[in-house]
């Protein structure tokens, strides 16, 4: 326990920097995730067989192999065309892993609303764009906000396999701080202990967000 | 101009392989009240959601207000906008208030002012007796309330016609009332309907013409007196003591 908070406070300022790009390579992934997964989304449920078919290709492709190797595909893949600092290509590689769950989820939740709500909306005279933008997406989203907090803290944890891309996250420095202190169960415990906190901030954002946007209440009809 | 409002000739649609409206033949006049009844399936909700193209349908031609609709070529949408329409469970937006419910297509199809569309709307929930609850959530509401929201909300795109699906069938009886007072008085200020419903007393007071569908055709028509009184298909008398009885 001794060599746990000694080592805890030599390397604290090293971890928290490597908490915060962390911090860093998860929100950038994610919100190219939510691009991606929206874009996608949208193929998926278009009446476009060829969209359709690619959205469902992507889909499969991403969920049927393990993102270590996805990691390592896009990384030295995209690594011959163009040249991407290891920030960027793991947030890529993330961000694309990630967009194909976050586009499953938004495909159900949007599916998940009342028929009627686009009725509506259409008998109203407004055209299939308006009428997601304004009347379908923002219930879509509420509804979509407990599964994304969900998939949110995956991406977190996802986030330390870019350490082998050489990415100087929590992952790496705990390794490099076992490699260098033989303290290796103390090395690794206190990057568990940096992920720990990370995810319960997370958590309590997202559960924030539910009750300020009142999740429950969302499509209730009496 | 013609005094016609609607014009359904030879409609047919299908639903997969079920054939649900074959060769349905209707004209409705300006102004006037026509009430759709039959059995379930007997395809008068479905005539009701060609006529404002929630359902296309595959042979046959629908006019309204003298325009012959071709929904490959029209925009359809442009057409909607002139054809109200009410649903059964009232498809309120819930993440809206009351009042943006009324004001969101003026606003966003319309391009109306949000001021010139907010006095509207208002002057639209005074006329359903709602005034008082224009910052309520749907969900506040009790059920007849939110349906006299949703007829404000389909009269705000200032509509030719009126469309009602089974307007009171999802409603607790003692509210039944006061949606059907909306739905006189509209009637009384000249609006075109065509109401699905099974109030038949409502049936009786406010419609001009009463249509009897059954298996995807109407079978009989008439004024409510002479229908009712003295029904002159099988089918119709049938109907009529079922569900008066």
């Amino acid at each position: 326990m001794s060599g746990f908070i000694q080592l805890f406070q030599e390397t604290w300022l090293g971890f928290l920097k490597a908490a915060w790009l962390t911090v860093e390579l998860t929100a950038v992934s994610l919100v190219i995730a939510i691009v991606i997964g929206l874009i996608f989304a949208f193929f998926r449920i278009s009446d476009n067989k060829f969209l359709v078919g690619i959205a469902k290709l992507y889909i499969t492709l991403i969920r049927g192999t393990p993102l270590i190797l996805q990691i390592m595909v896009l990384y030295f893949g995209i690594a011959k065309v163009v040249l991407l600092s290891d920030f960027w290509a793991g947030a890529l590689a993330l961000a694309v892993h990630s967009g194909a769950y976050i586009a499953e989820i938004f495909r159900g939740t949007i599916q998940s609303i009342e028929k009627g709500q686009m009725e509506a909306a259409r008998s109203l005279g407004m055209s299939y764009p308006i009428a997601m933008r304004r009347i379908i997406l923002p219930q879509a989203f509420k509804r979509a906000i407990p599964p994304l907090g969900n998939q949110f803290i995956i991406g977190l944890k996802d986030s330390s396999l870019v350490g082998l891309l050489g990415f100087p996250e929590l992952y790496l420095l705990s390794q490099s701080t076992a490699a260098r202190t033989f303290l290796q169960f103390e090395a690794y415990a206190i990057a568990g202990l940096y992920y720990l906190v990370l995810v319960l901030i997370f958590t309590y954002i997202i559960n924030r967000l539910e009750t300020r946007l009142h999740v429950e209440k969302v499509g209730v009809r009496t | 101009m013609s005094s016609t409002m609607v014009s359904i000739n030879d409609l047919h649609k299908s639903f997969g392989r079920l054939h649900v409206l074959k060769g349905c033949e209707l004209h409705v006049e300006k102004n006037e009240v026509v009430v759709l009844i039959g059995a379930s399936g007997s395809g008068k909700s479905t005539l009701l959601r060609c006529v404002n193209f929630l359902e296309i349908a595959e042979q046959g031609t629908i006019m309204i207000d003298g325009l012959k609709i071709q929904s490959g070529k029209d925009d359809l949408n442009k057409i909607r906008e002139h054809v109200g329409m009410v649903f059964q469970h009232f498809n309120l937006f819930p993440h809206r208030t009351v009042l943006e419910n009324i004001t969101e297509a003026p606003i966003y199809v319309k391009k109306e002012s949000k001021e010139k569309a907010i006095n509207y709307a208002r002057e639209l929930l005074e006329k359903v007796g709602l005034l008082e609850k224009e910052l309520c959530y749907p969900h506040q509401l009790s059920g007849g309330q939110q349906q006299r929201v949703a007829i404000a909300r389909a009269l705000a795109m200032k509509p030719k016609i009126m469309l009602f699906d089974e307007p009171t069938s999802a409603l607790d009886p003692e509210l039944v009332g006061e949606v059907l007072t909306v739905m006189k008085q509209l009637a009384k200020d000249g609006m075109t309907m065509m109401i699905v419903t099974h109030e038949m007393g409502f049936a009786k007071e406010v419609a001009d013409r009463v249509i009897m569908m059954h298996d995807g055709t109407i079978i009989e028509q008439g004024p409510p007196l002479e229908l009712f009184e003295r029904p002159q298909h099988e089918r119709t008398q049938r109907f009529l003591n079922q569900i008066l009885k």
